[in-house]
């Protein structure tokens, strides 16, 4: 599915520092019931974000109005478990364009660059950094430029480059999916199919 | 020659483009669905006036999501009966084969694949499910997908991929008794951790695993994603062979010969370069379950849960906050620790052998009072030879209550869930906060362990319960 295009976002963001969030975090299973791809939003981080009665925990993050942002700023390993794509699409849904942490999982990481997420890996260094930057004042702001593969912490200019591959960065700053890419091979897909 | 791995043989042939700076153009042999992750690939397709290209080449069974009850009836729950209807829907119109729930064949879909012999060596499988990593048992590349990725190989029969790095786990040995393929796994993960093979792919070598079934090689390369691997995979031998002759969709006749003349070339060659190795003793595993909140928090069942030294920071937070949803205290033992429920089922330990294990364990005994014992086979099949081997019996006679095929209480999408606070010891693959339901405390380990449990009604080595 076609989605926005991504070249420059510079906006506040959303720290998550806890490590080895999995999939079933992101969104619970029993929220994956859906035959269409709409409205996963509601359920990010269901069971951190509402108690069972269903009212919002105040000490989770995304009910705190100090934090917002287009960005999530996540601790290590985020997104392991199951390739569950809806844990990309609650993240989309909710409003998130880009999640920076300092190591992600595999499934994860591919699901996001298929549907318009960016994953951004830092080093741990910069996460600390950015982690601290934002408790210290919620406002500040971060720039992620993809054409160039750099992240700026904009409050004192520290930056870090970050790694993507030319096929995937140019599907990105484009809008288009693999989809796309792979109709316009099929004769060639044809061939091979008929040798195996 | 150039000397390549297994890994290598099996993925470069099955490269149709290698695009310039960007990931391989990779062809998928078979292809796996279930009614969970694929109804919005297929209205995507609709969406873009598309077909399915090869139909033939993708087969279709609901499992995570049905009841494990009166499966003969119309699933109450509004929004599963929605996603098995779709399901059925999108098979008809496309031409896909759909093993239904109440037929023959029906069951988790990593469990029907290789009892349906549609799982090969030396082939590419995908699923939109991370735990296809089983199919790697019988030497094939296999991975769990995103649904964009099950539009994609619906469309076009390839996803986009860039190779994973090679990694070789040897364990070499013999496996002491009461050690099972699941301990030794969990003792794997513990030891590498829960990312330790991010962006890898692990081929399993070793006298310890050729000596195991197919069964039990399943669940090692199953449980693959659980230390971040893409999958997991083992060169097919006579044990692989044996297992698939004669299954409703391996070669006949000359057709075989030609096959297995193939798949005997499927291996590492001796002296080819992994990027990470590892060596494991068999004798230093015992059984093993988990007390944490993800694969990797896995300890020997007599042993202590670590303590907080020499963490810092968010690790020791993280960590800190696992225990406290537990509800264990960071140097505590956990033998003889009270549990409400044990599950036996799931694609890691739901197949036959998993079931005679946890049958001969709990024959002429009961299960404690304090348990609610749940076993759920993988698929009628399954089902079915329990039945015939009297195995069913025996485990009703021992208190267990026996559910038809399905996911069930792994994931929990279902009714199957265990009540927030309760433990649960389960033969299943993760054990994340919520996954077996909201609150629910989840601790990984084997049939035997599990079935040890069940009779004892507290954490327990199942070896201690053999001696008496
Ligand atoms: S049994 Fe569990 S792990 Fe296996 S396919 Fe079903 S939900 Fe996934």
């Amino acid at each position: 599915m076609a989605y926005d295009k991504f070249t420059v976002l510079i906006d506040t963001a959303v720290p998550l520092p806890t490590e080895n969030v999995d999939t079933d975090q992101i969104i619970p299973a029993r929220f994956l019931k859906a035959t269409e791809r709409e409205g996963f939003g509601d359920n990010l981080f269901r069971d951190w974000r509402y108690d069972v009665e269903g009212n919002p925990k105040k000490e989770f993050v995304l009910n705190d109005s100090t934090y917002s942002g287009k960005i999530l700023v996540a601790g290590k390993n985020f997104g392991s478990g199951s390739s569950r794509e809806h844990a990309v699409w609650a993240i989309y849904d909710y409003g998130f364009r880009c999640v920076v942490s300092s190591f992600f999982a595999d499934i994860f990481k591919n699901n996001c660059l298929n549907i318009g997420v960016l994953p951004v890996t830092v080093s741990p260094e910069f996460a600390d950094k950015l982690f601290a930057a934002i408790t210290a004042d919620p406002k500040t702001e971060i720039e992620i430029n993809l054409p160039e593969q750099k992240i700026t912490l904009l409050s004192t200019g520290e930056s870090e480059s970050f790694d993507i591959n030319e096929y995937k960065k140019s599907n990105m700053q484009n809008g288009f999916d693999d989809i796309d890419y792979l109709l316009s091979m099929s004769s060639e897909i044809d061939v091979f199919a008929a040798s195996r | 020659m150039e000397k390549t791995t297994l890994f290598d043989k099996i993925w470069d042939s099955h490269v149709v483009r290698h695009v310039p700076a960007g990931p391989d153009v990779f062809f998928i042999d078979k292809h796996f669905i279930h009614e969970v992750t694929s109804p919005v690939a297929f209205l995507n397709l609709e969406k873009r006036g598309i077909s399915v290209k090869y139909p033939y080449r993708t087969i279709a069974t609901p499992d995570h999501n049905v009841p494990t009850v009166d499966q003969d009836q119309t699933i109450k729950d509004k929004l599963s009966r929605m996603q098995v209807e779709k399901l059925r829907e999108n098979c008809k119109k496309y031409g896909i084969e759909l093993h239904d729930l109440g037929s023959a064949h029906h069951g988790i879909v990593h469990v029907i694949g290789p009892e349906l012999g549609v799982t090969q060596p030396g082939m590419t499988i995908v699923c939109g499910d991370s735990h296809t990593s089983t199919h790697g048992a019988f030497g094939a590349i296999a991975f769990g997908i995103g649904t964009s990725e099950v539009e994609m190989v619906l469309a076009t029969q390839c996803i986009m991929q860039s190779k994973p790095k090679k990694m070789r786990i040897s364990v070499e040995g013999e496996l002491g008794k009461g050690v099972t393929s699941k301990d030794i796994i969990l003792y794997i993960i513990s030891k590498i951790s829960a990312a330790g093979a991010t962006g890898y792919f692990v081929e399993y070598a070793g006298s310890a695993i050729r000596n195991l079934s197919m069964e039990a090689r399943m669940t090692i390369c199953n449980m693959s994603i659980e230390m971040g691997a893409r999958g997991g995979l083992i060169a097919p031998d006579e044990t692989t062979f044996n297992y698939l002759k004669g299954r409703q969709y391996t070669p006949k006749g000359e057709d075989w010969e030609k096959a297995v003349a193939y798949w005997k070339t499927l291996k590492t060659d001796e002296g080819a370069t992994f990027d990470k190795e590892y060596q494991f003793d068999a004798a230093d595993i015992e059984p093993m379950i988990t007390y944490g909140t993800n694969p990797g928090m896995g300890i020997k069942v007599k042993d202590r849960i670590p303590t907080t030294e020499g963490m810092e920071g968010s690790n020791k937070t993280t960590y800190l906050k696992s225990l406290d949803y537990m509800g264990f205290q960071p140097g505590e033992p956990v033998k003889g620790k009270l549990v409400d429920y044990v599950f036996v089922g799931s694609c890691t330990n739901g197949r036959i052998e998993d079931i005679r294990a946890v049958a001969e364990f709990v024959k002429g005994k009961k299960k404690a009072d304090n348990i609610t014992a749940w076993i759920v086979p993988g698929s009628r099949e399954v089902e079915k030879m329990a039945h015939e081997e009297g195995l069913v019996k025996i485990l009703e006679e021992a208190g267990f209550e026996l559910r038809q095929p399905g996911c069930s209480a792994c994931l929990a999408m279902n009714d199957d869930k265990i009540p927030a606070g309760k433990y649960a010891v389960s033969t299943s693959n993760r054990n994340f906060e919520g996954r077996q339901g909201p609150g629910a405390r989840t601790m990984l380990a084997s049939p035997l362990t599990v079935a040890a449990v069940a009779v004892t009604g507290r954490i327990t080595d199942p070896r201690e319960v053999f001696e008496n």
